[in-house]
């Protein structure tokens, strides 16, 4: 018990409390003890401080760009164009951007994720994880400027090579490493919702007759759908708010447009590429990083909270 | 046998290899990856790229001052991020033996946080220590914004490794008449550093290869020679690896190979570390 009465032990009585070398020692130790109890709760705290401070700095600091910029016409338009002030701020073609990226790596990293998932759950060998693990471990280690490097160097030159009229920084290059790196992410967190399916189950098919394939088809990840789908959302989310990787391989060109080959800004680009340019403090264009950085927020929260939820309904169901 | 069960056994076969090859691709890209980025960067790696200091001119250039800007943000964010990391995790595991509504929106609210894009950090460092705190474009201020951003993580490993050590271990402590503090002093933390070291090591590593957060808060792209205090400017790997990525020369393109060859060999050492500990642990439990 913390308290911070020098109470005697067992309730015998004591003429000089608080005066034996037994009782300061205690005295000490509970002092200690609730220094050390509150230290530990603020240091909790500050996490749930940096959340609030993230919405109060990303609304308060978006306010002045608003009363610049209608959100009619930042939500409406389809011209982003910051240069020359005064700039046109319509925010949809770097969503869009963003939305290519994301779909494109999640075309890419969803499926082979979850296959490689299940190959590491249901059918490698003991040994044959303990290879593969820690190499795919290996990939999602790599920081992703490196990733950018990757696409800007070795995968739009091979697409020129089947593609000649793709531009330098594309949207299809940036989707593919963008799908890369959240690859190693997808397959683990598959892996673990599909290793939670209870053997029984399993079991239960075979008896029936039924092959591998369709015990794992038909019976495992049905099972552990919700988990799948929470990884899925997960690692979409990482998509979207990745920055480096796509700044390098996708370009920097915030216009409106469908084709993979042509260079695009995601939302995250366009806050790194005005950070690093001369935007002076409090003007519109500076400001607009704010603006862009609620919109992008608001993205990946939702798709958080889908996925939490997804996660909590999937623990109900075996744990 | 029936056309039937052939036709399912091929497909059961079909779907092993399908399941296989995309197990498989995994590693076939790492290897491309790592082979496509020492094909490019070993002619420019020596000692003295590593040794020297930054320059215009892309035959002369080192890279130095980033790998110090590295090391000065990697070690100042370890010594914000992991007291206050591990002070919380405590907080979470052993001072509240109960989960009140209080805890579990800390808990909520800690993997909320390790959901939100790293630039978003970026944009809070700005406002609040760059402009608010004036500390300027100072080492201090990346790695305050760095320390947040992996803060999450550390907390969310720490509590992983304190949830590992046994109940036992309180209660002998406790029963010996220790308060609830030297029963996590003397008994649990021990037992529980390998976790939190591995766990620490690995958040660090990610924050060297970050690089949008720092862009945002203001981390020069081109800074020649080295920081000196907290407040000074600096540079980081990342962000040089970046812009010489972006350089129109070719030649700068090819020494951001090499500096990408630098920032995994140091990444490379610290996550063998990491995994020494863990093995060490592991041998031990």
């Amino acid at each position: 018990m913390a308290s911070t009465v020098p109470s005697n032990p067992q309730g015998s009585p004591s003429p000089k409390a608080g005066g034996t070398p037994w009782a300061r020692k205690r005295n000490l130790n509970s002092q200690t003890e609730t220094g050390i109890r509150w230290f530990s709760f603020v240091c909790a705290l500050i996490s749930v401080i940096t959340t609030f401070g993230i919405v109060w700095v990303l609304l308060s600091q978006s306010i002045p760009f608003f009363r610049t910029v209608s959100p009619m016409e930042f939500f409406g338009s389809t011209t982003w164009k910051p240069t020359p002030e005064p700039g046109q701020f319509g925010v949809i073609p770097l969503v869009v951007g963003t939305l290519m990226i994301t779909i494109g790596a999640g075309v890419i990293s969803l499926p082979l994720g979850l296959l490689s998932a299940i190959f590491l759950s249901e059918y490698a060998s003991k040994k044959t994880r303990k290879i593969l693990k820690p190499l795919l471990e290996l990939l999602a280690g790599i920081p992703t400027v490196v990733y950018g490097y990757f696409g800007l160097f070795f995968v739009t030159p091979m697409l020129k090579k089947v593609f000649p009229m793709i531009q330098s920084a594309n949207a299809a290059s940036g989707a593919i490493v963008v799908g890369i790196m959240i690859l190693p992410l997808v397959s683990s967190l598959c892996e673990d919702s599909l290793r939670a399916v209870p053997r029984a189950l399993r079991e239960g098919a075979y008896a029936l007759g039924a092959t591998k394939a369709e015990v794992t088809t038909k019976i495992v990840v049905p099972a552990a759908l919700s988990g799948v789908m929470a990884a899925f959302i997960l690692a979409l989310s990482r998509a979207l708010g990745e920055t480096m990787a796509v700044t390098l391989a996708a370009g920097s060109n915030p216009r409106l447009t469908f084709n993979p080959a042509d260079g695009i800004q995601t939302m995250t680009a366009y806050i790194v590429n005005t950070s690093k340019g001369d935007a002076a403090f409090g003007s519109v264009r500076y400001n607009s990083i704010f603006a862009v950085g609620v919109t992008l927020f608001a993205f990946t929260m939702i798709m958080n909270m889908i996925a939490q939820h997804l996660v909590k309904k999937f623990r109900q169901v075996y744990a | 046998m029936s056309t039937l069960l052939v036709r399912r056994r091929r497909a059961d076969t079909l779907f092993k290899w399908m399941c296989f090859g995309a197990a498989g691709l995994g590693v076939v890209l790492l290897v491309l990856f790592l082979g496509k980025i020492v094909v490019d960067g070993l002619p420019r790696l020596s000692l003295n790229f590593i040794k020297g200091d930054l320059s215009r001119r892309p035959s002369l250039t080192g890279i130095f001052p980033a790998v110090v800007g590295s090391a000065y943000i990697m070690v100042l964010t370890a010594l914000i991020a992991v007291p206050v990391g591990v002070a919380s995790a405590i907080y979470l595991e052993e001072f509240t033996t109960r989960k009140t509504p209080f805890t579990r929106f800390i808990q909520l609210n800690i993997a909320n946080l390790s959901g939100i894009p790293s630039i978003v950090y970026g944009l809070l460092g700005l406002a609040v220590f760059v402009r608010w705190l004036a500390l300027g474009q100072s080492v201090i201020a990346g790695a305050l914004t760095m320390s947040l951003l992996i803060l999450p993580m550390v907390i969310i490993v720490s509590q992983e490794a304190l949830k590992s050590v046994p109940r036992s271990y309180r209660e002998g402590s406790l029963a010996l008449g220790s308060t609830r503090w030297q029963a996590i002093r003397y008994q649990v933390l021990p037992s529980a550093m390998p976790g939190i070291l591995t766990g620490i090591i690995l958040a660090v590593s990610r924050a060297i290869g970050e690089t949008a957060p720092l862009i945002v808060v203001g981390a020069a792209s081109f800074r020649p020679g080295l920081p000196k205090g907290l407040t000074d400017a600096y540079t980081v790997m990342p962000i040089q690896i970046f812009d010489w990525a972006m350089d129109s020369k070719k030649e700068f393109n090819e020494v951001a190979a090499s500096a990408i060859l630098v920032l995994m060999m140091i990444l490379l050492m610290l996550n063998s570390i990491a995994i020494y500990l863990r093995n060490r642990a592991q041998k031990k439990a």
